[in-house]
């Protein structure tokens, strides 16, 4: 079967999901003061793994633990993934602290991906909040590869202060594509920066959009979610279906065996991360879930 | 910074299809806009001036058309904290609407901005004298109010902060 944006055509985690594979990283780069991206190959020789847009891997750092990372990198760049790492705690301290030539293990990619295919000839609409630009920049490389598809592509992006923004360089060449806005703001901005201070939700009332014809992939801390999805149904009209969004749990097994990541009736790792906002309804901000 | 404000030498006929351009008036009753035309004035800023102080008189309020402002507050041996800025399509200040009519926050040029100015002392008569344009006023208020109650309270979240 040929591969397909829903359906990866090569995953490790066909063959054996639990164990990882070696993969030596092979560049690292700084987006933040406490952001990294890395860019890893597989170490045997194997292609590396293919991965849809919205999918996540376990990287393994030897003797430290395993953590779920979203890929970050561009689907079509073949040997290689990709992980943008916010250094949070000592296993990603220990993740972003790897140099080139340093191995780790690596399992997946695993998880449902943005519906790429299903949302052609539609309005794009991508709000993405701190580190939630990761895993939707894959999907964002894809658009803008298949510009024909696709309609007009709009990114709304906050972070927290101009220095926590991420891929700063893409972001100003993502806005100059054709039909493409791209709308940035910060919740805290010094004197001297020149650029929008306010959360991500106030970047709306510099749109015109057409709900019927939008739809919208969210990625961020789950309030951020929350009130972007208010913002899109009952402000903009755009309905749960055509609402997407990107979870996080604690995520362990990565294949829905464990339950740690367990949400209502669905398992995050496996139904997820990436679930359409109609079946998260009634479940997004439940007490204790 | 010494304040920079040019009035504009638009007609007020000239003003009324920018009033009725605005978001903020976007669908009011062409007689409303008639009236409020009478209050209104063109103005331009330059980077750097404070178009309002924090606790002088809230005189107008203004519908940005072009440029960005940056809504501050003052803190003591710190530099201003930039609370939101604002820009084409928004509003900046409601205080000419509620007594004491002082303003709360400092607003200073981050980008050359043109603007309409509403008088305030201007509005509040008309509306005291056609209380449909003032509820329609005050609705339209209302709904800015709440959506930057909204936005203040995600703010204060910190959502992005380690750990958050």
């Amino acid at each position: 079967m040929p591969p397909t944006l829903e359906q990866p055509g090569i995953s490790h985690a066909a063959s054996d999901p639990m164990r990882p594979e070696p993969y030596f990283v092979a560049s690292v780069s700084r987006e933040t003061h406490d952001t990294f991206t890395l860019s890893v190959e597989p170490a045997n020789g194997v292609p590396a793994a293919g991965f849809a847009p919205g999918q996540f891997s376990m990287l393994y750092v030897f003797g430290v633990g395993e953590l779920p990372i979203s890929i970050s990198g561009d689907p079509e760049q073949a040997g290689r993934l990709t992980y943008t790492v916010r250094s949070v705690g000592p296993a990603t301290q220990a993740l972003v602290s790897r140099v080139t030539g340093d191995w780790l293990g690596v399992r997946g990619p695993f998880g449902a991906a943005w519906p790429l295919e299903a949302v052609r000839g539609k309005d794009v609409l991508i709000i993405a909040g701190g580190i939630g630009l990761a895993p939707l920049r894959p999907a964002i490389y894809h658009i803008l590869r298949h510009r024909d598809d696709y309609v007009r592509l709009i990114v709304l992006y906050g972070a927290r202060s101009p220095g926590d923004l991420l891929y700063k360089k893409e972001l100003a060449a993502w806005g100059r594509s054709p039909d493409t806005q791209v709308l940035t703001t910060v919740d805290y901005g010094g004197v001297n920066w020149r650029g929008r201070v306010g959360v991500v939700t106030t970047l709306f009332r510099h749109l015109r959009m057409h709900p019927d014809k939008t739809v919208a992939f969210i990625c961020g801390p789950e309030i951020m979610m929350r009130y972007v999805i208010t913002e899109l149904e009952e402000n903009r009209g755009v309905l749960a279906n055509d609402i997407y969004l990107s979870m996080e749990r604690n995520m362990k097994c990565a294949v829905g065996f464990c339950g740690h990541c367990q949400y209502g009736p669905y398992f995050i790792c496996k139904d997820g991360p990436v679930f359409c906002y109609q079946k998260l309804r009634g479940l997004l901000g439940k007490h204790e879930l | 910074m010494p304040r920079q404000f040019q009035r504009g030498t638009t007609s007020m006929n000239s003003l009324e299809p920018i009033l009725a351009k605005h978001p903020f008036f976007e669908g009011l009753d062409p007689a409303y806009l008639k009236l409020l035309v009478g209050c209104a004035s063109n103005v331009r800023f330059d980077p750097g001036a404070y178009v309002i102080r924090q606790g002088e008189g809230a005189s107008h309020f203004y519908l940005i058309r072009q440029g960005r402002i940056a809504l501050e507050t003052r803190a003591p041996q710190r530099p201003p904290i930039v609370i939101e800025t604002l820009e084409e399509g928004d509003i900046l200040g409601w205080s000419w609407l509620i007594p004491p009519y002082l303003w709360r926050f400092d607003a200073r040029i981050v980008e050359p901005t043109r603007a309409i100015a509403l008088d305030g002392k201007c509005l509040r008569m008309k509306c005291d004298e056609n209380h449909d344009l003032g509820y329609e006023l005050l609705k339209r208020f209302a709904h800015i109010v709440t959506q930057r109650l909204q936005a203040t309270r995600l703010q204060l979240l910190d959502v992005y902060a380690p750990n958050a």
